[in-house]
């Protein structure tokens, strides 16, 4: 190669290294509004976007371009978040006798007028559905932060999880019932 | 012993993620249409899908962004 061709693919190569860049910059947003949730405070959320962001500049190489950036990301965090050693909680094999998706609204409906639905949703408070998702096991919450807060199709879930997509499905079923009951819980006061 | 407002409680999520197969979507509409007690299961439901994505979205720290700006590769 000429040392012409090879400057000016040195010169490409950088190029697309700091396009890449601002584009990972642009998602920070959305990578800190899931790693907050997958993590239980701010600084540990933080320190898990820095070392994700630090280890994405370095392995830029290894992005396949035109595939998804946000979930390439959270691949590197939820790793990195696994090596942390978070993973040492693990599901409890027994859970509470799981309720049915209606559960929540019986629950608030029995203690209070449930005329209008979207007044229903106004007893719960922002502390409590933080508190709530936060009581979810590990293995469910993750789930349910990728795909209802992250709004990651179930699809991208499992690849960042690496776990079957029909894993995927079972947990989010069973998280966002888990999630209900922890609402009822702190909103009524009443366990299943 | 059948009950279509116990099988409208299992589409709900289903329905509510667009994963239902299109028979079993006008099976589920076709209930909700007549079951006012379901329709409004339902609804809540979309209700509690976005309070809790609001509830739980806190702000990126401002702080966080210039010390992720600074891990770039000098140019």
């Amino acid at each position: 190669m000429s040392p012409e061709t090879d400057a000016r693919r040195i010169a490409e190569q950088e190029r697309d290294r700091v396009r890449f860049e601002e584009e990972v910059l642009e998602l920070a947003e959305q990578v800190y509004r899931v790693a907050r949730r997958l993590v239980s405070s701010r600084e540990e959320a933080e320190d898990l976007v820095q070392e994700t962001y630090a280890r994405a500049f370095r392995s830029w190489s290894s992005f396949t371009p035109g595939t998804n950036l946000r979930a390439w990301l959270l691949r590197i965090l939820t790793n990195l978040n696994i090596d942390r050693g978070r993973r040492e909680q693990r599901a409890p094999d027994t859970q509470p006798l799981e309720e049915g998706d209606y559960f929540l609204y019986n629950k608030l409906e029995e203690t209070g007028a449930a005329d209008d639905e979207e007044r229903v949703v106004e007893r719960l408070s922002q502390e409590g559905v933080v508190h709530a998702l936060s009581s979810v096991p590990h293995d469910f919450r993750d789930v349910i932060v990728l795909v209802d807060i992250g709004e990651f199709s179930y699809q991208d879930a499992a690849q960042i999880l690496d776990i079957p997509i029909g894993t995927v499905m079972s947990r989010l079923h069973r998280g966002r019932r888990i999630l209900k009951q922890e609402l009822a819980e702190e909103t009524v006061g009443e366990t299943a | 012993m059948f009950d279509p407002c116990t099988q409208c409680e299992e589409m709900l999520q289903p329905y509510l993620d667009r994963v239902l197969s299109e028979e079993e979507r006008i099976e589920a509409e076709d209930h909700l249409n007549r079951c006012a007690y379901c329709a409004k299961r339902y609804r809540f439901e979309e209700s509690l899908r976005q309070f809790v994505r609001q509830a739980v979205s806190e702000p990126m720290p401002a702080e966080l962004k210039a010390r992720l700006s600074a891990l770039r590769t000098p140019l």
